[in-house]
């Protein structure tokens, strides 16, 4: 489960949705701030007018009786419960009544509307503090205020509490928090949900090219219709593939059309050198006549090796292959060439004691392993008593290894890699017949087959292994 | 022996229709599928030499038409393609025996005199004898001059095979192709080594050679 989380974090998709969970984040957050402020300034302008109206209450009633009249006025209002506040002070700023127990005196000594909400604490909140009172713990009031200065240079402050806008940024607030909370969920939901449909498609995607890659050019990726982006891909990618397949066709077709068309030529050419040795009693006509054949026989060996190469390298194909067991085949290569080594000193034997199921071409294999054992003996025929070439097969983990080993001079480790190229003769094999093409084949067969070839072993000596992937030949 | 050759290429067909003459045996020749066709169904032939690569009508399909229309003449394909299974390919749509080119023609006579012979009383024979040589595939024993002689498996099959064909030139790729069952050029001596082992097996000791070694072309047991 981690670790598919970590493969789904690693996906566009899950990239892309986390980039859209902040965009969205940013916007809902910009937008429920701007509605935020929005309300408040409605809220505040609602405070002023009402406030305003208190003062011209306050002020027909200073009309009526005078300053006494609004102190008692005054007094009476704050004595009913509300939210409005009321202060009169002196102008020093020493609050001689209303119900206002203490303020910011920084707000008595400007006149006219407050900037901003200020705290102030109401008569008989102190006591009430020390009591079990619900908004105890709500710190201290807020208001927003109208400061006058009376023709007695008496201060009036009349105000209006906070605490219905305080409890909207509240809502607000909690509000934000919910919306937050959900939008990261379905983003989470959406993330998992797309990001896993998007991997399981490019999972196909990747499969499949894996396995056109592998050499199956017929194959395609899958298309489901949808049309989406995924689709085009795969379309695209099929119709690239299939100009690949035409191409690679018209390569074969190419292929085949040299072949006959050279090897006519040269089956004629064998032909009439066979003709003419029929009739030739000359022994040094005949001696041309020989080498003449034995030549256009190497050119014709060479050739086919070179088709055989291109037509494995162009890829696996199932209907050339079947069960088979690769001991078999070690015990058949070894049985084929033991009196052949025997002949050149070499001690030739196999060591494969159990079966080697796989899925592949008896005759491919065979030849493969005939050139590998042909080589060995050839280099390591002559060079001391008792020369030993062994033929093993082994399983090693996920793999089935067919391992020649000999006692010959070897390849050098920088030699090594070049040793399997085509037409690659190795300096100190310059002297020995061939085409130069055993070990290409040998590689191309793997290729086939879906494993490799390695070369290995300290010098002197040599070990090749055919490394066959166990089970499924195709893995 | 009567054959029929269906080869586009002139010159290849006319060579074989030499070549086969001077070993004793009538070749006629078509030079594309649908001739050939006609020919080997109205013709008595005894074996068919096929191009795979044919004008008018490719070589497998003739041979499949023929098999269709119950024509079992023994059929020899000729191929210049290279393709990994082509063999397979080939005795599947019907073939016999499959030479790929450039061969030698020592190499497609042989195996056209042997595919002549093909459904003959050996397959139910049980004891093979060449002059002194006695093979019995039942119990697996060889004598010579009445004296037992132990071969290996391998050698008991190699000798089955040129037994059963004595008298007729084999070739060491049809050894190597009925003995051990692999059909790829082997390059190298090996199977001459392995004639040489037999040989002394069964020679040795004994006052005649009945082995013998055909220059050029392989190898003839005969006594």
């Amino acid at each position: 489960m981690l670790s598919s989380v970590s493969a789904l974090m690693k996906t566009t998709a899950a990239r892309l949705s986390a980039l859209y969970l902040l965009l969205f984040a940013i916007c809902a957050l910009g937008l429920v701030f701007y509605m935020g402020s929005l309300t408040m300034r409605m809220l505040e302008s609602q405070i002023q007018d009402t406030v305003s109206e208190e003062v011209q209450s306050l002020g027909r009633a200073y009309q009526r009786g005078g300053l006494t009249t609004l102190v008692r006025v005054v007094e009476g209002r704050s004595r009913q419960p509300g939210a409005y506040l009321y202060t009169i002070a002196d102008p020093t700023g020493r609050i001689l009544g209303g119900n206002v127990e203490s303020i910011e005196t920084a707000v008595l000594s400007t006149e006219g509307w407050t900037e901003r909400p200020f705290a102030y604490q109401r008569y008989g909140e102190i006591d009430a503090r020390s009591g079990d009172m619900p908004d105890a713990r709500q710190g201290p009031h807020m208001a927003m205020a109208i400061v006058m200065r009376l023709p007695n240079q008496m201060i009036l402050l009349v105000g209006r509490d906070l605490g219905e806008p305080e409890r909207f940024g509240n809502v607000i607030r909690r509000a934000l928090a919910v919306a937050f909370g959900m939008m990261g969920f379905g983003a989470l939901v959406i993330w998992f949900l797309v990001g896993r449909r998007a991997l399981r498609r490019i999972d196909n995607i990747s499969e499949a090219s894996r396995r056109i890659m592998a050499g199956d050019l017929s194959r395609r990726l899958p298309v489901t219709g949808g049309g989406d982006e995924f689709d085009r891909l795969s379309q695209n990618l099929n119709e690239m593939l299939a100009r690949i397949a035409a191409l690679n066709e018209g390569l074969k077709q190419v292929s085949d059309n040299i072949a006959h068309d050279l090897k006519t030529p040269l089956t004629r050419l064998r032909n009439r050198a066979e003709a003419a040795l029929a009739k030739d009693n000359q022994p040094q006509h005949r001696r041309a006549l020989e080498a003449t054949i034995a030549e256009s026989d190497q050119l014709i060996r060479t050739f086919n090796a070179i088709l055989m190469i291109s037509r494995l390298e162009s890829g696996y194909s199932a209907e050339h292959t079947q069960a088979i067991d690769l001991a078999a085949i070690v015990a058949d290569v070894v049985e084929l060439y033991e009196p052949a080594a025997e002949e050149v000193g070499v001690t030739l034997f196999a060591d494969a004691p159990d079966e080697f199921p796989i899925t592949g071409n008896r005759e491919l294999i065979g030849q493969a392993l005939s050139n590998i054992v042909d080589n060995a003996i050839k280099y390591s025929a002559g060079s001391n008593e008792g020369t030993v070439v062994k033929v093993t097969a082994a399983r090693d983990g996920a793999t089935i290894a067919i391992r020649v080993t000999d006692t010959g001079p070897g390849i050098s480790e920088q030699d090594r890699s070049r040793a399997t190229e085509r037409f690659v003769r190795l300096e100190q094999s310059r002297t020995q017949p061939g085409s130069g093409l055993g070990l290409s084949l040998a590689k191309a067969v793997m290729t086939f087959h879906g494993g490799r070839l390695e070369l290995s072993g300290e010098n002197p000596g040599l070990c090749v292994s055919m490394i066959f992937p166990a089970g499924d030949s195709q893995g | 022996m009567k054959l029929l050759v269906i080869e586009d290429d002139r010159e290849a067909a006319e060579y074989l229709e030499k070549a086969f003459d001077e070993a004793g045996h009538q070749a006629h020749l078509a030079a594309d599928g649908e001739t050939g066709f006609a020919l080997a169904s109205s013709g008595d032939y005894d074996v068919l030499v096929v191009d795979r690569m044919l004008p008018r009508r490719d070589g497998l399909s003739v041979v499949a038409g023929l098999r269709a229309r119950g024509n079992d003449t023994p059929v020899l394909i000729l191929s210049a393609l290279g393709e990994v299974d082509d063999r397979v390919t080939g005795l599947r749509a019907g073939g016999d025996d499959y030479l790929t080119k450039p061969y030698a023609f020592s190499e497609l006579l042989a195996r056209v005199e042997v595919l002549k012979r093909r459904g003959g009383t050996k397959d139910v024979e049980t004891i093979y004898r060449a002059g002194d040589l006695e093979l019995d595939r039942l119990s697996h024993s060889v004598r010579r001059a009445g004296k037992e002689i132990v071969l290996q498996p391998r050698e008991f099959r190699l000798l089955e095979y040129l037994m059963r064909h004595t008298g007729q030139v084999v070739t060491r790729t049809m050894l190597l192709e009925n003995v051990w069952d692999y059909h790829f050029d082997p390059q190298t001596n090996v199977i001459d080594v392995h004639i040489s082992r037999l040989r002394s097996k069964i020679e040795k000791g004994f006052d005649s050679a009945v082995l013998h070694t055909v220059r050029g072309a392989g190898y003839m047991l005969k006594a």
